[in-house]
């Protein structure tokens, strides 16, 4: 079997920069099991007799105690519990600039007895306050070699060292003597342990500092048990915390100064800082840097998003051309190759997003961006750091649920997808427009604000309102905190992103889209294609067969009377038939079935409606939502007693409906991958059908009864 | 950074303030960390343990959260929390 090394650290150590200057551009993302956590895996050839070895990238952290089953994983890849193999070897990124901080984290790795090296990072940057590698060495009784990750400097010699230590074992280091009252908790929770368990007195201290009546972590009874006997109340937790802690600090200070100067790094980001946080200047770069975000999703990416959407169409017909006109056909160009489309179609939005994202992490602005928006966000129980995926719903949901990966807690992350796509996003824009170019005259004015205009700056200024309405709500309910949400955060110096870097985390979060969520979506596009075309009788396919493309109906209208075969083909569709069964839970809403067609289709994606609605009326799948023969169709659209189908309250109504309901099966998708579990789609789904049904239903019933149409 | 010894833990005591109600960069010294279990102890674990040297070096524009300078790195916390952190000047 391959022998295993863990690559650990605080964050902003350099660590993924070390892990891709080790394993090159062959890693691969693996989730951990049972959480969202990814640990980046790759092959090293170590050479000489160590030969291939396993690299595990452990997600970056400050210390391993834990409350979340997430930081656990921290902890279990390193000692190899919960079914991950234990590592031969640890190779730890210390920040040269940040040593005393950094040790702690050494310190309690060396007390869970763990094979270390030390990458000193970040040497080039401490400049002469580095500290001497040797002296650190005999310290800390383990090797270290001083890197510059950025430039592969001291990399070889860190190779070397890491294939000289890897068959060497470690004894735990314990720094302080613990009293006679921990000595005697260390031994009961020891006893606790399972047999595969290291019995060490460092993860019996791990135990006792990460269990309390919140956590959320997943030890074995025993264990939780023999833990809380020595934590009887809180006074005597806060006893346990303050002798580790400040057993391990002792020994740090003891040995360690704090340089007096400033590095250059921290000089320079002092001044740069005196703009980024400025109460002027630092809101000013603010708006700019998501100004571009925005610009980048919705414009940037129109170009690639056009060309994926033409080469698909393209594909489609001329897959089409060559297997000719039947059912197989169509399903390969419908159902598969639209299928493929509507997945592949997301790519240059999460490209673009997590481009910024990347930059922005890499850089450490996103640090200062939680820093400014925090006293907002936290106002409705989100983390600063929401503010990126919350702007990222104005584009896509699918993109920004991603973005929420940048939170550390699944709190935070779960509550901030949970609201994201109440945001208008830009697969709302056509429907909207279609609504409200066919139902509103572009003459009328109230208050002297153009009807059309106005509706359209509306319906953004109440998704903004409704999803931190939302958030305030469900961070009160649902997703409480214990102790409120506390921010702790590091303000790391500024340094400038690797492109590489940026370029293997957009590449990381397209594959992950690609093979995770994407096969979800793919088999939803198909059964919703599925729906909306069949059954058919053989009636309706040989009209189909003799009628003239789809392309070219557009132009043959207006002709009402005699409807097209497709229209036909939807009106007996499955999703007609759903349509129909649903009629009278939306007719409160001022919906009839061929609406519920529509609704049904998109799901799919929901600019889908206005093509769904191109076929139901028969003006053919080549409408856009500025067609004048669709808005035509739809204002003449008649109910059985005549009245007008579409009046300006039903158009509200459904602005209304199209603003508040989940009918994206992609962010369901995505929702689902990003949470491992069901449950957060379905809630996602329910709450926000729910609250659509609810405030269209009272547009609607309240617009009747103050006798408005 | 051995602390104050027990002799003068009355006057100690005496000009102990909450780190929020500290001024701008002044700089004091941590007394002790108060506050829920988890939010303490990972403030001690990112080195506020009593002795540390700790400034605080801004606010954010909105009021809140708080700039800190700890062991030679920034840390943002809120003025809640920094409500319950000791220090001495």
């Amino acid at each position: 079997m391959k022998r295993r090394i863990a690559l650990a650290g605080n964050p902003n150590t350099g660590k993924s920069t070390l892990f891709n200057r080790l394993t090159g551009a062959q890693a691969r993302v693996g989730n951990y099991p049972g959480v969202t956590v990814e640990l980046a895996q790759a092959d090293l050839d170590l050479g000489g007799s160590a030969g291939v070895v396993e690299v595990v990238d452990v997600p970056g952290s400050y210390s391993l105690v834990a409350r979340s089953n997430e930081e656990q994983v921290a902890i279990a890849a390193l000692l190899g519990l919960e079914g991950a193999a234990r590592p031969d070897l640890v190779v730890m990124c210390v920040d040269a600039t940040n040593l005393s901080r950094n040790l702690y984290l050494v310190l309690q790795a060396q007390e869970l007895g763990l094979n270390l090296v030390i990458a000193l990072t970040m040497i080039d940057e401490a400049g002469k306050t580095a500290p001497d590698s040797n002296e650190l060495s005999s310290l800390l009784r383990c090797p270290v070699v001083p890197v510059v990750a950025r430039t592969g400097q001291g990399v070889d010699e860190l190779v070397r060292t890491m294939a000289a230590r890897l068959t060497e074992s470690a004894q735990p280091i314990l720094r302080f003597a613990p009293s006679p009252r921990l000595r005697a908790q260390i031994d009961t929770v020891r006893a606790s342990f399972p047999a595969v368990w290291p019995s060490s007195d460092g993860l019996a201290l791990w135990v006792l500092m990460s269990v309390d009546e919140s956590d959320e972590l997943l030890l074995p009874e025993t264990v939780r048990s023999a833990a809380q006997l020595g934590l009887v109340d809180d006074a005597s937790a806060k006893a346990l915390d303050d002798e580790c802690v400040h057993g391990r600090y002792a020994f740090i200070d003891k040995h360690i100064r704090v340089p007096e100067a400033r590095t250059d790094a921290q000089q320079l980001t002092r001044k740069v800082d005196a703009v980024m946080i400025h109460p002027v200047w630092g809101f000013a770069v603010f708006l700019l840097v998501n100004l571009s975000l925005f610009q980048a999703l919705f414009s940037w990416s129109e170009p690639a998003i056009d060309a994926v959407e033409s080469a698909f169409a393209w594909l489609a017909s001329t897959v089409g051309a060559l297997l000719g006109d039947n059912l197989f056909s169509e399903l390969i160009t419908g159902g598969v190759i639209g299928g493929v489309g509507a997945v592949v179609v997301f790519l240059p939005q999460i490209l673009m997003l997590f481009f910024f994202v990347g930059l922005m992490e890499d850089s450490g602005y996103m640090a200062r961006v939680a820093y400014l928006m925090d006293r907002i966000m936290k106002a409705m129980g989100l983390h600063g750091r929401a503010f990126v995926p919350m702007l990222s719903g104005f584009a896509c949901a699918v993109p920004a649920i991603m973005a929420t990966r940048t939170m550390e807690r699944q709190r935070d992350r779960l509550l901030t997808m949970m609201v994201v796509p109440l945001m208008t996003c830009s697969a709302r824009l056509p429907v909207y427009t279609l609504i409200i170019g066919a139902l509103y005259s572009p003459t009328a004015k109230v208050f002297g604000i153009p009807v059309q205009s106005g509706l359209m700056v509306a319906l953004y200024l109440f998704s903004v309102l409704i999803s931190l309405i939302a958030a305030f709500v469900l961070s009160k309910t649902l997703l409480p905190t214990v102790q409120g949400t506390a921010l702790i955060l590091e303000l790391p110096p500024y340094r400038i992103p690797r492109l590489q870097d940026v370029a293997r985390m957009m590449w990381y979060r397209a594959r992950a889209f690609l093979t995770e969520a994407g096969t979800v979506i793919l088999v939803a596009s198909i059964v919703l294609w599925a729906l909306l075309n069949f059954p058919r009788s053989e009636h309706t396919v040989s009209v189909a067969r003799t009628e003239t493309p789809a392309s070219q109906q557009a132009e043959v209208l207006p002709k009402p009377e005699a409807e097209l075969p497709a229209t036909e083909r939807i009106q007996h569709s499955y999703a007609a038939k759903l349509g129909k069964a649903i009629e009278p839970a939306i007719a409160p809403l001022g919906f009839d079935w061929k609406i519920g067609i529509g609704l049904i289709g998109a799901f799919a994606a929901r600019e889908v409606f206005v093509a769904t609605m191109g076929i139901v009326y028969s003006v053919g799948e080549d409408v856009d939502e500025t067609s004048d023969g669709l808005r035509d169709k739809l204002r003449d659209e008649k109910r059985a007693d005549g009245t007008p189908a579409y009046t300006p309250l039903v158009g509200l109504s459904l602005l209304i409906f199209f603003a508040l309901a989940c009918q994206c099966v992609s962010t369901l998708a995505v929702v689902k991958r990003e949470t491992h579990s069901y449950r957060w789609p379905v809630f996602l789904f329910a709450y926000m059908t729910a609250l659509a049904w609810l405030a269209s239903f009272a547009v609607y019933q309240v617009g009747r009864a103050l006798g408005l149409s | 950074m051995s602390g104050a010894s027990g002799t003068v833990t009355r006057y100690t005591e005496a000009v102990s303030k909450p780190l929020a109600r500290v001024p701008l960069r002044t700089p004091c010294t941590v007394k002790a960390v108060n506050g829920a279990r988890s939010v303490r102890r990972r403030l001690l674990e990112l080195g506020l343990v009593p002795g540390t040297q700790v400034t605080v070096v801004g606010v954010s524009p909105l009021g809140d959260p708080l700039e800190l300078e700890v062991r030679g790195s920034r840390l943002s916390i809120r003025k809640k929390e920094a409500l319950a952190i000791e220090v001495e000047q």
